[in-house]
């Protein structure tokens, strides 16, 4: 059921440089399954992601795909088959004598400064005010002085349009204005690779559209590879380089959005579509 | 029967074991609290032979009466190992562990109800271990559960008592003193008791307080 990995096609994007196909995976998802007890709910996924490239992960509830971001996020861990990040893996560490053993918290949390990740439920730090939800990993994880911190972390609220709430706490924020913040908190680690997992999913429908402007903006300016876990078609149409479409632990079918969209050529893919007019 | 000059009389020195009541469970109440969130966060150890320790540790010294623990800790620690506490230091280290066990169920039910998004987002943001139940699990666990722990100390306060056994004179055992020298038992037994009851329904009032206070800045 695997197929080959389509090509990120560059004719599809022109307005920003696309991800270079011939650089070396950032990510690459090696046979990796997941069972939760009786439950295989990934069966066995080859997977990669260029630097920079935008790839929507699409699917019906429980097809994995959630968990295949949350395992990227090193929340979960595969049941076998391994996640390189930059040509190494995640939860095994090479010896110097060549002996590979599993992989200690320092080898993790290397590799994990290079993943960032955006949750449905924001999960932000609710005895924290939106400046200090952000600047808390810059300043304890990459050891800012308070003030680079603070500015660093003022810049991205601007970006998403929040720097006027720096010192307002969570609870008094609409679910737009949380899951903004929690994309500057991700983003100010500035990470090669971001997963947003289902980010509007939780929210009002009139506050969707504030977080995927917000996104797409991202999308267009930043060089950072991002993997979308989404519901939402059109987005996905609009801002990734490839699609992935996965049921029931496995890729059924990945193209550019136009294949994708315009020409689906599995029966599940057809079918799934229609549900969204 | 009641005989206020009497009372007046022995007033003073059973004041003066109070003095030793209120130290012996206020010092013992901050040792239960620094052992609890210890065994409290060692019980969540990634490493399984340390949750085992733990467990086994909280199972054991929970299953075991108080008082037989301040006689080991007072009558046979000292000729087991060089270690050996006055009175008073036993009496705290003892209600300290004892209680301590207790304090980190409390403490446990504080961190359970911290949702699993925040340990991930912390994770996601790859905070360190201390930096993720500093910064992000305890300030969200301890204050709810900031009232069930003053409950504790109302009952450390009632069985500093115990504490008589080890021969630190708190104040019932002052009162018990006073009675066998005078043969009036019912003034220097009444007087401890009020004593008591004032105590604990300072600290019911300081704990009921506290609750108003935490239930106010959780509710929203």
């Amino acid at each position: 059921m695997n197929q080959q990995l389509a090509e990120p096609s560059a004719a599809e994007k022109p307005e920003r440089p696309v991800a270079d196909a011939k650089a070396p995976p950032l990510v690459q998802y090696e046979q990796v399954t997941k069972r939760y007890g009786e439950l295989e709910v990934i069966k066995g996924i080859d997977l990669t992601l260029q630097p920079g490239e935008k790839l929507a992960l699409i699917g019906p509830s429980g097809s994995g795909k959630t968990t295949l971001g949350r395992m990227l996020a090193t929340l979960e861990k595969p049941t076998s088959g391994r996640i390189l990040v930059e040509g190494e893996s995640l939860w095994e560490m090479r010896m110097p004598s060549g002996k590979t053993v599993p992989a200690n918290d320092r080898h993790l949390r290397r590799l994990r400064g290079n993943i960032g990740m955006v949750f449905q439920h924001f999960n932000l730090f609710p005895h924290m005010s939106v400046i200090d939800n952000v600047t808390l990993a810059p300043r304890s994880v990459l050891g800012l002085s308070k003030e680079e911190a603070h500015e660093r972390a003022v810049t991205m609220l601007g970006k998403v349009g929040l720097d006027s709430k720096l010192s307002e706490f969570p609870s008094r924020l609409s679910g737009g204005q949380k899951q903004r913040v929690a994309i500057a908190r991700a983003l100010v680690m500035q990470p090669k690779v971001m997963v947003f997992d289902e980010v509007t999913s939780a929210l009002d429908p009139e506050l969707v559209g504030e977080v995927l402007a917000v996104m797409k903006e991202i999308a267009r300016d930043s060089d950072m590879a991002m993997m979308l876990i989404t519901h939402e078609m059109d987005f996905a149409r609009d801002i990734a380089d490839r699609v992935v479409f996965g049921a029931e632990g496995r890729i059924v079918e990945q193209g550019t959005p136009a294949d994708i969209f315009g020409q689906p050529r599995s029966e599940r893919l057809r079918s799934f579509l229609s549900r969204f007019g | 029967m009641w005989d206020w000059s009497y009372a007046a009389e022995i007033l003073p020195g059973l004041l003066k074991a109070f003095r030793n009541t209120i130290g012996a469970a206020l010092a013992g109440f901050g040792l239960a609290v620094v052992i609890g969130l210890v065994l409290a966060m060692f019980a969540r150890s990634r490493w399984g032979p340390v949750r085992w320790v733990i467990r086994s540790i909280v199972e054991f010294i929970r299953s075991t009466p108080l008082l037989v623990q301040l006689f080991f800790l007072y009558y046979s620690l000292p000729m087991l190992t060089p270690l050996s506490f006055s009175a008073f230091a036993t009496g705290v280290l003892g209600l300290g562990l004892h209680y301590g066990t207790y304090l980190s169920e409390v403490y446990r039910s504080g961190i359970e109800a911290v949702p699993r998004g925040q340990w991930e987002a912390a994770k996601a943001l790859n905070l360190s271990r201390v930096k993720t139940w500093f910064s992000v699990i305890l300030p969200q666990a301890i204050p709810p559960v900031i009232p069930m722990m003053g409950n504790y100390l109302i009952v450390i306060v009632k069985e500093t008592p115990t504490l008589s056994a080890i021969t630190l004179v708190e104040v019932l055992l002052s009162a018990k003193n006073t009675a066998s020298i005078t043969y009036r038992v019912f003034e220097p037994y009444t007087i401890a008791g009020i004593l008591f009851l004032l105590l604990s329904l300072v600290l019911s009032f300081g704990v009921s307080r506290m609750e108003k206070i935490m239930k106010r800045r959780y509710a929203g």
